[in-house]
Parts: structure tokens; sequence; C-alpha cells
């Protein structure tokens, strides 16, 4: 009987120490080289392998990294400036920081402003909804309500608010990876500038309807008057297919075009103070009448030194 | 020969023909029609004429966009008022010609009179000439257009063309209507469908729920004598209509995966597809009119209709004519019960292939709250494609195409027969519609990348030479 436990013990002790042996030397001869710095960039990730950046991980991101020649076509935008900083520091780049970006709805049809046609009760997506049908209520491009968006963000950044029926965005949480953006069939989600301490303008509004058929849709459409392209001095805005588009990039948050749209599709958010309008207007006013005497006066100076 | 089916799934809806015995009616002229240049599959027709042409009933106003495509005709007599965008029975914008009806003038080329032409002509080009510019489409749902499938390509023979009279869709009788009225019309057609595909035999089939179509179209054949017609009975079964289904029954042959009905010798046409055929070659009348359905469950007899109309007709002013929607109408649907599309918008238009507008009351069409799946299997006995649709749901939730791919979600012929069995009362259809376009738009693009690398390969080789 002790016979067999020692023999057993024996034997299995030897199997495993050759068998460690050749794993060891399996280990050692079939060693996959990795560059070292992948791992680190790793490290410095923020692990949440949300896909934002355009690679299926961090590690991918990490891999493609140290491949690169420069960071340029890489961003983190769950880790923003502060990880690209470090990655930049482990590899020995150098990278200019990025303003911070933020996912904006760009829809204000709420429950009031934009009345229900019909009655929707097909599966709970807007993708499905959107292949059946142009939606529920007379505007074809606004939000469907099914929150495709909020079950993308992996961050918890979006909300359905159940008293318009619209997607909010939790600023604080969202880290621009872009899901949302993708994953709305009707593209009303986008990355925009998040602006100094979160200021900024945006049209919240994509119905490409000519103005009186946005209108009757939708009591908050852009009808695509002009105006606000009119007005800007900082020729940020433009009109296509009937609707504005703000160009953040270009916008110095003035508000002159939120002053005047007639509708209020424009939104600015974040502001310090509420916008007055009246105010607004006034000062666009006057700078017209300004305008319109400096022209006067030049044209008169113009014709003295004809005449 | 005994009654046949397919051999594959299928359900048993209650059939609700409750207009089957409502005689078709020339539905009256609206002020204006708004012709729609997206009516059949493939591309959608360019329109010919500009704002203030006259046009006369029949004349041609758009030609076709692509390969597969088709021409549209005037419906109407009248002034061309625009040429604007207008939203379609789902809401999407589409370009739509506005005319203004004034009297009913005909273009003087067509044939109204009720004589049957029974005398087949011999030039098969001719033939399908003729039924290419007269705008012909199949008429069975899917619109596409007739000159190119009664065009096998080269290779391939048609060993078996079946005349699809099945309406396996609940509710519908417009097919039923046409087979018991013009059951000569349709068989003439029928025959010069077989002459084009080079005489090959044709088979009838009718279920066995429309007795009175099943007598007249056999007097009808028995009567005009062609040779090698027959009407099959089937029994009924939906989706018997569905053109793989129809020709399981038949011939007893099965589609592969990814294949044509012309793969196994056949070509499948719908009835009302042969009488637009009869008249697009024996009259020169071009498609600007097909029968419609309007019925519905708990809707009272006087209130049911078998409409004759033109193209181009807003839904809004067949309601009209039909007594308005009735009260317990809760959804409108365009199409069967089955497969149709909800209407979200009355000032949609009539296309060449609208069916029907079925009023389902609310019980009838109210969904079910959707609980979890208990893997009863229902909805793969139901699928007459031999698909898996609970596995299909599930992989197109994970994202995974390859999966669904192998799984042949691309196979899916969308009948809803998962949808309708399953208990649990999951809208799989919804899902596995996505899911098939997905891998759909996969197989295309690497279709057309395999092209690309072919014809790159095939220019390599030639700069060398």
């Amino acid at each position: 009987m002790t016979q067999t436990f020692i023999w057993t013990v024996a034997i299995l002790t030897v199997l495993g120490l050759l068998l460690a042996l050749i794993l060891f030397w399996v280990a050692r001869k079939f060693k996959v080289e990795e560059d070292p710095r992948i791992d680190e960039v790793e490290k410095v990730m923020p692990g949440a392998n949300c896909g934002g950046c355009g690679f299926a991980g961090c590690r991918a991101f990490a891999d493609a990294a140290v491949k690169a020649p420069n960071l340029d076509n890489q961003y983190c935008p769950v880790g923003g400036d502060e990880v690209m900083q470090k990655v930049a520091s482990i590899l020995g780049f150098t990278v200019a920081a990025k303003a911070p970006q933020v996912a904006v709805v760009r829809c204000n049809g709420t429950c009031e402003a934009r009345p229900r046609t019909n009655e929707y009760d097909g599966a709970k997506s807007c993708r499905v909804k959107a292949a059946l049908y142009s939606g529920d209520t007379g505007c074809a491009f606004g939000c469907l309500g099914c929150g495709d968006c909020v079950a993308a963000c992996q961050f918890g950044a979006l909300s359905m608010d159940p008293a318009t029926g619209l997607p909010v965005v939790d600023e604080d949480k969202c880290t621009a990876c872009g899901a949302c953006t993708k994953a709305c069939p009707k593209h009303i989600i986008e990355l925009r500038l998040k602006g100094p301490r979160g200021m900024r303008e945006f049209v919240s509004c994509m119905n490409k309807d000519k103005g009186p058929a946005a209108k009757k849709a939708c009591a908050n459409a852009c009808i695509g008057c002009g105006l606000c392209a009119k007005t800007c001095t900082h020729d940020a805005i433009t009109v296509t297919d009937n609707v504005a588009y703000i160009d953040f990039n270009k916008c110095k948050l003035c508000r002159e075009c939120e002053a005047v749209c007639p509708t209020g599709a424009i939104h600015g958010v974040n502001f310090p103070k509420e916008l007055d309008k009246e105010a607004v207007k006034k000062r666009i006013a006057d700078r017209k009448a300004k305008a319109a005497e400096a022209a006067k006066a030049a044209e008169e100076k113009k014709e003295v030194a004809n005449g | 020969m005994g009654k046949v089916t397919f051999s594959m799934g299928g359900v048993h809806p209650h059939d609700s023909k409750f207009a089957h015995g409502c005689a078709i009616e020339e539905l009256p002229l609206p002020q204006t029609v708004y012709v729609s240049m997206a009516q059949h599959l493939g591309a959608p027709a360019k329109p010919l004429v500009a704002p203030g042409d006259k046009v006369l009933v029949g004349q041609v106003i758009a030609e076709p966009g692509g390969f597969i495509s088709a021409f549209v005709h005037s419906p109407v007599s009248g002034t061309v008022k625009a040429i604007a965008p207008r939203q379609d029975l789902a809401g999407n914008f589409m370009m739509h010609v506005e005319i203004a009806v004034e009297g009913d003038e005909w273009d003087p080329a067509i044939d109204r009179s009720q004589d049957l032409v029974t005398a087949i002509p011999d030039d098969k080009a001719a033939i399908l000439d003729k039924i290419k510019a007269a705008g012909v489409v199949g008429l069975g749902g899917a619109t596409f257009p007739t000159h190119v499938k009664l065009s096998p390509p080269p290779g391939k023979v048609a060993e078996c063309l079946i005349l699809n009279g099945t309406e396996c869709e609940p509710f519908l009788t417009s097919d039923h209507r046409i087979m018991v009225e013009r059951p000569k019309e349709i068989v003439v057609g029928a025959a010069i469908m077989q002459k084009v595909l080079g005489g090959c035999p044709c088979v009838i089939g009718i279920e066995e729920n429309k007795p009175d179509a099943i007598a007249s179209m056999s007097a009808a054949v028995a009567e005009l004598g062609y040779p090698n017609i027959r009407v099959q009975v089937l029994k009924k079964r939906y989706p018997q209509g569905g053109e793989k289904q129809l020709i399981d029954a038949v011939m007893h042959r099965q589609v592969k995966s990814g294949g044509l009905p012309i793969d196994v010798g056949a070509v499948v046409q719908n009835v009302a597809t042969s009488l637009a055929v009869y008249e697009a070659v024996q009259k020169n009348m071009p498609l600007i009119s097909n029968v419609l359905t309007i019925t519905g469950d708990n809707i009272p007899v006087e209130r049911q209709h078998n409409y004759h109309y033109r193209i181009g007709i807003p839904l809004s002013y067949i309601v009209e004519q039909a007594g308005g929607i009735p009260d317990t109408a809760a959804k409108l649907i365009s199409g069967g019960p089955m497969m149709g599309k909800a209407i979200s918008n009355l000032d949609a238009t009539t296309v060449k292939g609208s069916s029907s507008v079925l009023y389902l009351s609310e019980a009838a069409t109210r969904r079910q709250l959707e609980t979890a799946c208990i893997r009863c299997g229902k909805c793969a006995d139901a699928c007459p494609m031999g698909l898996e649709p609970f596995l299909l749901k599930r992989l197109y939730k994970a994202g995974d195409l390859d999966g669904l791919e192998q799984n042949a979600a691309q196979d899916c012929i969308e009948c809803g027969c998962c949808l309708y069995s399953c208990p649990a009362h999951i809208p799989l259809l919804d899902h596995i519609r996505q899911a098939k376009g997905q891998v759909m738009g996969v197989i295309r693009a690497r279709a057309a990348a395999a092209k690309a690398a072919a014809e790159a390969a095939k220019a390599a080789a030639e700069a060398k030479k």
C-alpha cells in the first residue's frame, strides 16, 4: 500500500518536472518578440475598450501607436489630451493638444413641438424603425426616440428624457468616443467642440424640408430662412438643403444667430447669462446702420473726389 | 393530379377573404394624380416630361433609369403640374410627377375594346420589346421588371412557367377577382410568356380556397386550347405565393441558397402580371392600372371593394371613395397583413404594385408584450426557408455578421412566419430584416471588390503583353 503511494507521488513529480522543462524550453524557443512599449502604452490607456479611437480596443490602439511614424492619426477620445501626452512621452513623440469634444443631439422635436401623426408599436430599436418608415411624426429627419444611442453608450452618458422623448447627454460622463453618432440611423448626434467652459452654439435641427413643411412638422424646426447666416460676422454658418449648420471651428460664440433665429432652432448652452435677445438685436441693427452710414459716406467721398 | 404544397415550414393564418365576392369596380378619377418614379424594383425612372406639358392616357412620362428599371406612363390625360419629391408610403421622399386631370383622352395607339385577341405574335423579340415599352413589372409584390425576368441569362433554359394565382396572403382578393372575371386574358398572357420562354409548359397554381377561380381558369384553359397549360390546385398554406415555395410545390425542386428560380428551370409570374402582359402585347395598353382590395376585419360588406384603379391616385382619395376610414380601424396596411406595410402617410399614392388597403382593428393588430425566448423552436418549424430565426436574432444582437452569413440570413424572404408563430411575441422578423440587409451589404461589397480585383489583374496582364 505504502509502495503505491510513494510510486504515485514520485511518478507525478518527475512527470511534472519533465513537462515544466518542456514548457520552459518551448517558451524560450518560440517566444514572440513584442515591443515592450506596447505594454507600457496599454497601461496608460483608459482600458475602456470602447473603440472610439477606431481600433478594436486599447491594446490594438497601443500596437498601432507603437508602429506608427507619428501620432497625427491617432487620438483616444476617452483619455483625451492627458493620456495622449503620456503616450507621446513613452514613444518619444510630441502631440499638439486637441480641444475636447462632446456629443450634441441636434434635434429638439419634443413631444409638444412635434405632434405624433401615427403610433409605432414595432421592435424598440431606432434602426428597425428607420428601416420601416420615416418616423411617427411629420418630420422624416428627427429623433426616433427608441434609444439606440443610449444602448450604444458605454459610459452611461446618454439617457432618454421621458418628458421630451429625446436623448440627453451628460457632459461630464461623455467621452466623445462617437459610438452614439454611429448608432443613430438619422445621424442627429454630432461630436462638437466642447467650447470654453462648455459654452457652445449649435443648430438643434436636421430637417431638410422646405420652411413651411418643416414648420408644420415641428414647431422648433430650422426653416432654412438664412437669417443666421446673414447675421453671422464670422462666416461660421452655412445653409444647405434648407437647414443651417454652425461650423464650431469658426464660431466665436457671439450668440447673434441665436437672437435672430425666428424658431429658436439655434441653441446656446452653458452660457453664464441668459441671452437678452432685444439687446443683441439692437446691437446688430446699430452695426448695420453704422455700416450703411459708412458706405454712404464712402460713396459721397467718392463722388466728391470724382466731382 | 392531387393537391400539392411546399415541403418545409409555413403557417396557416385564417384566410379572411371577406371581399372575394365583391366584383371589380372602376374607381373614378381624382382631380390630380401623383405618379411615382420608383414603382419598381431597381433604379428609379427618369422623367421625360416637364411642367406645363400636355399628356394623354398611356403616354410615356419616364424612361428606365438603369438595366433593372421600367418605363412609366401617364395614367390620366391632362397637364403636368410639377416634378417634385413627395413622401411615399413609408414617408421617404421620392420623385413624383404631378398631373392635373383634364378629361380622359387616350393615346390612339391603345386598343380599348373588350375583344379577346387570341392570336399570339411570332416574333419573340418584338413581344419582349412591347412588354418592356409598356412598363410591365411583376405584380406579385416585388415589382421586378417583367422583361428582365422573361430573358433568362445565356446557358439557362426555362423548363416551366409557373403562374402564381395562390394569393396566399390573408384578406387580399384582387388576384382572385381577376381570375374569376378575366380568366381568358390571363391565359392568353400566359401563352404569350410561354412563347417568349421557348414553349415550356405552363402551370397555373391556385390555392384550394378559391374554387370559383379554379373553375373559371380551368374553363378558360380548356376553351382556348393552348398546348401545355394546366391548372394546379394547391393546398392552402402561407407563404405558398413565395417564388421559391411555389416552385417547390409545383416542380418539387428547391432553389439553393443564393440561387435564382431560373437555376432550377423555373420562371414564376403573377396572374396579374400575366394580365398586364396580355394587355401590353395584344392591346398596346401600358401598365397604368391594377386591381386593389379594400377590406379588413369587422368591416361591413358594403364598405369592402375591389377597385380597378389607375396608378398615382392618392390613398386618401381611395379611402374617401370607399366611405372613409371605419371607426373600428386602428391600423391601415398596404398589402397583406403578413408582409404588407403599415400606412403612415395617407397622402402616398398608388403604384403599379399596390394590392390593397386593409383596415385592421386594435385587437387584430396590437403587438403583444415581448417576453424571453423559451427555445421552443416554433419559429424554426415555421420558417419556409429552413432558417433558425431565434439564432439569427441572437447573432444580429451580437453583431456577428460572419455567423449571420453562415446561417444564411440573406435567404430570409421576410414572410413573417417566425414572428407569427412566436409564443413569446419576439419581433424576430424586424431584427432579421436588419441582419439580412447588413449581410447583403457585405456580400455585395465582397462581390464588387472581387470584380475590381479581377479587372485590375486583367489590366495588369494586358499591360505586361
